[in-house]
């Protein structure tokens, strides 16, 4: 080294001793004494003091984030559940208003039958009212129909033969003929 | 190379000029070897200083709903938490303070030097190299202290024909070997060679202005403009070399968990 | 003829071998980029082995440099 301070010129004037900086053997020391006592207690304050803060700011919000996300979830399920009990209501609702209209439909369908019985009930005796009141009728005109065609036979007869015919042979004629 | 404008032009064109330990207070001599608190010191307890302030001011709330800074403090802790998760595994997460402090230390010390003025603590190959010797030491301890001897497997992986499992097993220690000499130099190179280009090209500005007048002026926009454009890349080079140094870390303390695989 | 020379010639030369480092580097993030390309969805798991397999390959570019810086400062 000593050799070359002399003859690497224009880099020599920058030093004291003209030896390039950082080879230069007589700082090592000091440097290497600063170095190890600056090194020594960065390490120390940060092991010690700043990294565990560090680690307790990023574990203090990483416990909460997670504590936020369980109660995201808790109250998601917890709505998930109501709305499916809102909805069973909902469905049982639904049954009841169904089965209730079922009956009502039904009810109302019985008295409809009922009445409708009822009413064709008395069509039915005031028809055969009607049809006895119709038999009664024809009957009884019936037997009138045969004295007429008694008195109407032994009428002609007399007036054929000019003389009057015994009733009960003109009867025993008629009821021949009608029957 | 030399303008004849400025005085004591070393200082100020000298791209290795700024790499220089200056010594604030002397502790005088232990066994030969000076002990002073030096600029690097300095920027090593800034660096602790405002990591640990920065962690405490922005968890200072403990805000359920974090603010910008407790954003910015919960995001480096799961960064990187999910970069050690994936490389070991749960069982890994017990180095954890000890990858957390790797990856901000770096990460503020390689910022600091982006700013223009400040030093660069981690472009001297002291610092990187007992950094990744801290690394290398534990890996081998904490093998040896969790699998004992079945630590060696590490050296012999799996499914190898037994005729070049020799060689293998040579390559396997060699790479075990450099580890921390690529580890460190990697960290180590990066920032000093993007210190010394940046440096070199805003040297041309000056040079160029001193030197070549009203011209020297116009053309002084192109350095200027690679500058700016360099200070971007060596921005995101900060950064990513904190973060290759700690993936590496993950990466071979994994070893020490799970050898042979 | 003066040592020194011989001594930025030797600088020089170790910086040589960054190129290939070079090469390497950009044909791992080029599959990288192409993979990625193909298949999206897996990029971002594979992004620690990217990282790894970058680390390792540059580690030879820093060996030349290392080799370099020596030359130049250290011998």
């Amino acid at each position: 080294m000593a050799t070359a301070t002399g003859q690497t010129g224009t880099v020599a004037h920058g030093g004291p001793k003209g030896v390039f900086p950082p080879f230069n053997k007589d700082t090592f020391g000091s440097q290497l004494l600063w170095l190890a006592i600056a090194f020594a207690a960065l390490y120390l304050l940060l092991a010690r003091v700043a990294l565990p803060r560090l680690a307790a700011i990023l574990e203090v919000r990483r416990g909460r984030i997670d504590d936020d996300i369980a109660q995201a979830g808790k109250l998601k399920s917890e709505s998930e559940a109501a709305i499916e009990s809102y909805q069973k209501a909902l469905a049982e609702a639904r049954a009841k208003a169904q089965a209730l209209a079922a009956a009502m439909r039904q009810e109302l369908m019985a008295a409809a039958e009922q009445r409708k019985k009822q009413l064709e009930g008395g069509l039915a005796a005031k028809l055969a009212e009607a049809e006895r009141k119709i038999e009664a009728t024809k009957s009884a005109a019936m037997a009138h129909v045969r004295g007429i065609a008694v008195d109407t036979a032994g009428a002609i007869v007399e007036e054929l033969v000019g003389k009057a015919p015994g009733k009960a042979a003109v009867e025993r004629a008629v009821d021949a003929a009608l029957h | 190379m030399k303008s004849n404008g400025l005085k004591e032009d070393a200082s100020d064109m000298d791209p290795i000029h700024q790499f220089e330990i200056k010594k604030i207070v002397s502790f005088g001599h232990i066994g030969g070897v000076e002990i002073a608190f030096t600029n690097s010191a300095a920027f090593m307890f800034g660096a602790v200083a405002l990591i640990v302030g920065g962690l405490m001011l922005a968890t200072a709330g403990r805000a359920l709903v974090p603010g910008r800074f407790q954003s910015v403090a919960e995001i480096t802790y799961e960064f990187v938490a999910d970069m050690l998760r994936q490389c070991t595994g749960e069982a890994g997460m017990r180095f954890f303070p000890l990858v957390f402090t790797l990856f901000s230390f770096i990460l503020v010390l390689n910022l600091f030097g982006m700013i223009p003025g400040l030093f660069t603590v981690t472009s001297h190959i002291i610092v990187t190299v007992a950094l990744a010797l801290l690394v290398f030491v534990t890996v081998i301890g904490y093998g040896f202290w969790k699998n004992g001897l079945r630590f060696f497997k590490l050296f012999a992986p799996s499914g190898i024909p037994i005729y070049i499992l020799p060689l293998v097993v040579l390559i396997e220690i060699i790479s075990f070997l450099s580890r921390p000499l690529s580890h460190s130099v990697r960290l180590f190179a990066n920032m000093l060679a993007g210190h010394i280009t940046l440096k070199v090209f805003a040297g041309f500005i000056g040079m160029l202005a001193t030197g070549l007048g009203v011209f020297g002026f116009v053309v002084g926009i192109l350095p200027l403009s690679m500058t700016v454009a360099l200070t971007a890349l060596e921005l995101l080079v900060a950064f990513l070399q904190a973060y290759v140094f700690t993936m590496l870390t993950c990466i071979y303390l994994n070893d020490a968990l799970h050898p042979g695989h | 003829m003066d040592p020194v020379i011989g001594k930025y010639i030797g600088a020089g030369l170790a910086c040589i071998g960054m190129g290939g480092a070079g090469v390497g580097v950009g044909n791992i993030f080029a599959h990288y980029l192409a993979a990625a390309l193909r298949n999206p969805s897996a990029a971002d798991g594979q992004f620690a082995r990217l990282i790894f397999g970058f680390a390792v390959t540059e580690a030879l570019a820093i060996f030349s440099l290392l080799i370099a810086l020596l030359l130049l400062f250290a011998v």
